[in-house]
């Protein structure tokens, strides 16, 4: 019983990191059409710069653990915003050139990075708390797993506030749905890409902290990782879906979880199985709409 | 559609019609007499051509050449923009790795059993990647990939895991062994590339081939003519799978080991780099690409150590010791303002002169998708 809460709970933990990485990814596909591969650099940067500062503040103390949390948002939301606007615009309608520009971004990005940081990875610590578990039914569940679905919670549910109460939030709705008709309505409908960019870059910025604090090291390949599972995450829930998305994140991380456990470390081989599956039952994935 | 596609036709009897293949057939000769000349290339060639140290060189550009040509079938011909190719290579790399190691089999056999092997797996995943197309094919493609790269890297007893796999020379050839064998080892790869390309260039001749071309212009038209899309794509994908096996094939002997990182997505994206280079839709293109990155990669290594990059501030030193970020920027600028690639740039100049219009195929690729969605977004 309590190996099963414990696989349970770490897989929704598991799955909320995937989700705060893929929300981006999916609501930018829904809008703009553009698979975003820059999306890891967006998650690597926020991180390097999230253990920067909250070096800077002290390692142990709360503040600075929120702090680099925000910053970590901050950062990429304006790295996501400045690929938008310099790399993703001038490409206007033009899908494949704009997969291939942010192919060559994450390429050079993630080599930079090591130039910068070293191609080690850094150890890095947190708020003592982090490092405890916490008994729930018998099952010790590390801390970071609690953090990661507080923070996918509170992200999810702030975009479904934007999403539904603000006008803004109707556009991209709208555009999701039917760009054209958005268009020819005279919305410009361009500064709800490069909003949508920004808010895509500020959920991987968190999730590049707590993805961060949960392998508890950080290197120039972070993002590229968790970037796969995202990719495949958004497949499974559906390309623009961002309900599909939370979950399928769930959904894989706790069959990852589960094959770990008991089929021998297989998780990821399984997910990629599952992926194949659902290619084959229903190639528009869980949520999404008939292409 | 009136506009030319970026693909070369041939007219038959018009004049110079014949000249690719004068051009073609004089560099492989020139290609194969190398070894036996004593050519300085400063700057490019770390020695005379006839030195074990520039034939592995020019061998490795051959073998990345081979793959980049698979590669353009795949993109250029059938418009599949794949981000697992470099699983087939990895398959071909490994696979001869494993026949010769636990089958015990002699070379050729192995070589054989590789390249089944490579085939069979690229049926299996391209049948189910196909379920989708566009972006999401991309994204599917990339996930096999990484399963592969895991498959690798978990199963330490079979493959090596991280340390890699090295070639079990007992079953090669003596001729095939070791740096005073460099020059066999590169007339092989040599072989390589001509074969991939005239597989290349047969997929694009024949019937199969235009199918797929037209599937890539618009599929719907294509499936209403009662003709099957999705059987030509995938022979196409397969073949392309089977190439990038073959370029696997030859990069283990010449290197006489591999890496998981020759399965791995990072491959793949050095391939699509390459060819984008190179210029979608141009066979030429992709062997200039694949060339012309290996022996960038080589050269700004080269430079990453040089002493004079250490004196400079970090700002300008840490962005000029990392070739990636260099080779990176370049592919940016290239997809940016150079999106024909080398080829396409060439090709559009000549038919500007001769007044022809021209696109680019990338340009192509986002249109066919467009055209395809049209009616559906109507219904809507």
């Amino acid at each position: 019983m309590s190996s099963l809460v414990l696989i349970l709970l770490t897989g929704i933990g598991l799955g909320a990191l995937y989700f705060l990485v893929a929300s981006g990814l999916s609501l930018i596909y829904g809008l703009m059409h553009v698979l975003n591969f820059a999306h890891g650099a967006f998650l690597t940067l926020s991180a390097f710069i999230g253990w920067q500062v909250a070096q800077a503040l002290g390692t142990a103390s709360w503040g600075s653990f929120l702090v680099s949390i925000l910053v970590g948002a901050a950062v990429g939301a304006v790295f996501a915003t400045l690929t938008e606007l310099i790399l993703i615009r001038p490409l206007y309608e033009r899908h494949i050139e704009q997969v291939l520009v942010t192919v060559g971004l994450s390429f050079a990005a993630v080599a930079l990075f090591e130039g910068i940081w070293g191609t080690d990875a850094i150890n890095i610590a947190g708020p003592p708390w982090l490092k405890g578990t916490t008994e729930v039914l018998g099952a010790k569940i590390p801390n970071t797993y609690w953090v990661l679905m507080i923070a996918a919670a509170i992200v999810l549910a702030a975009l479904v506030l934007f999403l539904q109460k603000t006008r803004y939030g109707m556009i991209i709705r709208a555009g999701v749905e039917n760009r054209a008709m958005v268009t020819a309505l005279g919305i410009d409908v361009r500064k709800s890409f490069t909003l949508v960019f920004a808010i895509g870059g500020a959920a991987a910025g968190i999730g590049g902290v707590l993805a961060m604090h949960y392998s508890t090291f950080v290197s120039a390949h972070l993002g590229a990782t968790l970037l796969i599972f995202a990719f495949i995450v958004t497949v499974i829930g559906g390309l623009g879906s961002l309900t599909g998305a939370a979950i399928a994140s769930v959904l894989v991380a706790v069959l990852q979880q589960f094959a770990n456990f008991y089929l021998e470390g297989t998780g990821d081989f399984i997910v990629v199985v599952l992926l194949a599956l659902v290619l084959l039952v229903r190639p528009r994935g869980l949520m999404g709409r008939t292409a | 559609m009136t506009v030319t596609t970026g693909v070369p036709t041939l007219i038959p009897g018009r004049k110079g019609a014949a000249l690719p293949f004068v051009i073609g057939a004089a560099l492989v000769v020139i290609m194969a007499v190398l070894p036996l000349l004593d050519i300085s290339l400063p700057g490019i060639l770390p020695g005379p051509t006839y030195t074990p140290g520039s034939l592995a060189l020019l061998s490795l550009c051959m073998v990345f050449a081979a793959l980049a040509l698979s590669y353009n079938l795949l993109l250029g011909t059938a418009g599949m923009l794949s981000f697992g190719h470099a699983l087939y290579f990895g398959a071909g790399a490994y696979g001869l790795g494993i026949a010769l190691k636990y089958f015990e089999v002699p070379l050729w056999p192995g070589i054989l059993i590789a390249l089944v092997g490579g085939l069979l797996i690229a049926v299996v995943t391209g049948a189910v990647s196909m379920r989708v197309a566009g972006i999401p094919f991309a994204m599917v493609t990339l996930a096999f990939a990484q399963a592969g790269s895991v498959l690798v890297r978990r199963n330490q007893q079979v493959t090596g895991g991280e340390e890699g796999m090295r070639l079990p020379v007992a079953q090669v050839p003596e001729w095939l062994v070791g740096v005073v064998n460099t020059r066999n080892l590169y007339w092989f790869a040599l072989i390589v590339l001509v074969i991939v390309y005239l597989v290349v260039l047969w997929v694009d001749r024949s019937r199969l081939g235009h199918l797929a071309e037209a599937t890539r212009e618009n599929e719907l038209r294509v499936q209403v003519l009662g003709l099957r899309p999705y059987t030509a794509k995938l022979i196409v994908f397969v073949v392309a799978a089977g190439c990038a096996a073959l370029a696997g094939i030859a990069y283990m002997l010449l290197q006489s080991g591999t890496q998981p990182s020759a399965v791995g997505a990072d491959l793949t994206i050095t391939v699509l780099v390459m060819v984008v280079l190179g210029g979608v839709g141009f066979r030429w293109g992709a062997i200039v690409g694949g060339v012309l990155y290996t022996i960038l990669d080589q050269r700004l290594t080269a430079l990453a150590r040089a002493e004079w990059i250490e004196t400079l501030p970090d700002v300008l030193r840490i962005p000029l010791s990392e070739p990636l970020f260099l080779l990176g920027v370049l592919f940016i600028l290239v997809v940016m303002f150079l999106p024909g690639g080398i080829a396409g740039t060439v090709d559009s100049a000549i038919r500007r002169r001769r007044g022809e219009r021209t696109r680019t195929q990338l340009r192509q690729l986002d249109d066919a998708p467009a055209e395809a969605d049209a009616p559906v977004e109507a219904r809507a």
